[in-house]
């Protein structure tokens, strides 16, 4: 992998690492519940990102088990938030 | 990192849309920290849930196709799962948001829509 690459891809991680505190900081602040679900399914979908971006930089195909596992757990964990939100319980 | 094999226009690709997403994901995050509103905030995380997701697993589909020398398409699934997974998160939340906002009984919430009864016109 050639030098110029190896910085973009810590730019690239560097701004998800931005990105994560500024949703993180909303999910604690968040005036309501909703806002605080939203900002933690942000932080899942960009920690996803984050663990390709490194599965690239490593070189190594890893990496892919660990991204699709944060997508799967990160909707269900949202959905199971919504409706929990929603109505109170989550298996009705 | 033995990577020497990859050429250096699948490096350019990848270096342009990795920098495009990380400029989405900056985006997504100011947007969710600084708009004021519920429902403002619920459209920025599409941003980086949508394009960026697509951006990350194109790069990925380059790269690693790029340095085993067959064609790697296992990246996709991530962005499709994601297509299919973020619009039913977004309307869950929607609903819990305005549903909540009509239980605390807040101002410039639109109402419940009322299905009026249509005629009967069966013929009987």
């Amino acid at each position: 992998m050639s030098t110029w690459l190896q910085y973009v891809i810590y730019i690239t991680t560097a701004s998800y690492g931005i990105a994560m505190t500024l949703a993180l900081w909303r999910a604690l602040r968040g005036p309501t519940a909703q806002d605080r679900v939203l900002a933690v399914d942000f932080i899942t979908v960009v920690g996803m990102l984050l663990m390709l971006v490194i599965g690239i930089h490593y070189a190594s195909s890893t990496y892919f088990e660990p991204a699709l596992l944060l997508a799967l757990l990160g909707f269900v964990s949202s959905a199971a938030c919504a409706k929990f939100l929603l109505r109170g319980e989550v298996i009705e | 990192m033995n990577a020497a094999a990859v050429p250096v226009w699948v490096e350019l690709a990848v270096a342009v849309l990795l920098l495009i997403s990380a400029a989405l994901a900056l985006a997504s995050a100011w947007g969710l920290a600084r708009l004021g509103d519920f429902f403002s905030r619920m459209h920025v995380p599409a941003l980086t849930a949508t394009l960026g997701v697509w951006c990350v697993s194109v790069a990925a589909v380059l790269y690693f196709s790029a340095l085993e020398g067959r064609l790697e398409l296992r990246y996709w699934v991530i962005a499709l799962l994601m297509s299919i997974t973020v619009p039913i998160t977004t309307v869950l939340l929607a609903r819990a948001g305005l549903f909540r906002m009509r239980q605390q009984k807040q101002p410039g919430v639109p109402p419940p829509v009322r299905l009026r009864r249509l005629p009967d016109r069966s013929p009987h």
